[in-house]
């Protein structure tokens, strides 16, 4: 079972890349909206690949108002 | 016409196969533009289907296929006129989308939609009235209708049911939830996932293989296999219409239009 913080790490390794941004500038408690400077159909792509990558189902309407990378690591860990 | 462009789609037609690629900015919104090319496109389908076994569907757009109904264009428009005129010309563009969707959905062609990104709304219903669906790792499906207080209007449930389970048809609709292509693949909505940037060569590859096929034998199983909903697709058209007439439908498509945040597309 992984931890929160090990959840949490991945799902910034995976917005890094995915979204191409410098993994250093990328912290648990960022507003992924703005520091991604991503809109809702970007966001829907992380969604995405989070999906895949930990190969849960994570239905839109629990994301809904979270919009930093801790909130969303308790919601996939959830699910692990 | 064997190869056309227009201001929202294009097509073509090779070794049996016709591609009709949707290219509107920014996410395929289907609007008067996408139906007018679209109406042209089925126009054109008699002589185009003499020639081909395939149609394969897809986009141009990074954002997905499609992320459904132009809501901006149905909110300024229905704006600028009374209600009663407003619902009448709702009606009118149904009955028009529908009779372009049910000829796409019963064309002797064996149809396949690529999908990757955004399928939404009535984006999903253009790529449920296609025989098989190939999805993208990353595309997402889903139907946003009730966020507005509608129900789909472009024929998605009557589709939806004939096709899969009703369960399945209860979650997305009640719901409202987008679901990803390894659960559309398990729903039965998917016919095969794609690794990412892959859906349309192996669309490609699935059309190559339907036209080793007789046409006439291909056509008639398809006809056998997937009627046309035409009572529910009908009834359809009529909840829409009642329902678009509710204040808070209005309501909800000014707070999508007026809303310049991040999050228009979740719920």
């Amino acid at each position: 079972m992984k931890t929160i913080e090990q959840t949490t790490e991945e799902i910034l390794d995976l917005a890094a890349a995915h979204f191409k941004v410098p993994r250093a500038g990328l912290q648990a408690n960022d507003d992924f909206y703005k520091t991604l400077k991503i809109d809702s159909l970007q966001a829907l792509e992380l969604l995405t690949r989070l999906e895949n990558h930990f190969g849960v189902e994570l239905p839109d309407y629990e994301v809904q108002g979270v919009s930093d990378f801790h909130t969303l690591a308790t919601r996939i860990q959830a699910r692990l | 016409m064997n190869e056309y462009k227009g201001k929202s789609l294009s097509w073509r037609i090779a070794d049996g196969v016709i591609e009709l690629a949707l290219d509107r900015a920014p996410a395929n919104e289907i609007g008067v533009a996408m139906l007018e090319d679209l109406e042209r496109f089925t126009g054109a389908l008699p002589a185009l289907e003499s020639q081909a076994s395939a149609l394969i569907l897809y986009s141009q757009q990074k954002a997905g296929f499609s992320a459904g109904a132009d809501l901006r264009e149905l909110y300024f428009l229905a704006q600028q006129m009374e209600m009663s005129s407003a619902l009448k010309g709702v009606r009118e563009f149904l009955e028009r989308i529908h009779a372009v969707l049910n000829r796409l959905d019963t064309s002797p062609l064996t149809t396949i939609a690529a999908v990757h990104g955004v399928c939404f709304g009535g984006g999903f219903e253009l790529a449920l009235t296609c025989d098989l669906i190939v999805a993208d790792k990353m595309a997402r499906f889903c139907f946003p209708e009730l966020r507005l207080g509608l129900i789909p209007g472009f024929g998605g449930i009557p589709r939806l049911k004939r096709d899969i389970g009703n369960a399945v048809v209860r979650d997305l609709l009640l719901t409202g939830r987008s679901i990803n292509a390894t659960k559309a693949l398990s729903a039965g909505l998917a016919s095969q996932v794609a690794a990412e940037g892959e859906a349309l060569r192996l669309a490609r590859a699935t059309a190559a293989q339907v036209t080793k096929f007789d046409r006439v034998a291909a056509a008639a199983a398809k006809r056998f296999i997937k009627p046309l909903p035409a009572s529910d697709l009908r009834n359809e058209i009529d909840i829409f219409c009642e329902l678009f007439a509710q204040p808070a439908v209005m309501q909800g498509l000014r707070n999508f239009v007026e809303n310049t945040g991040a999050h228009p597309y979740l719920p």
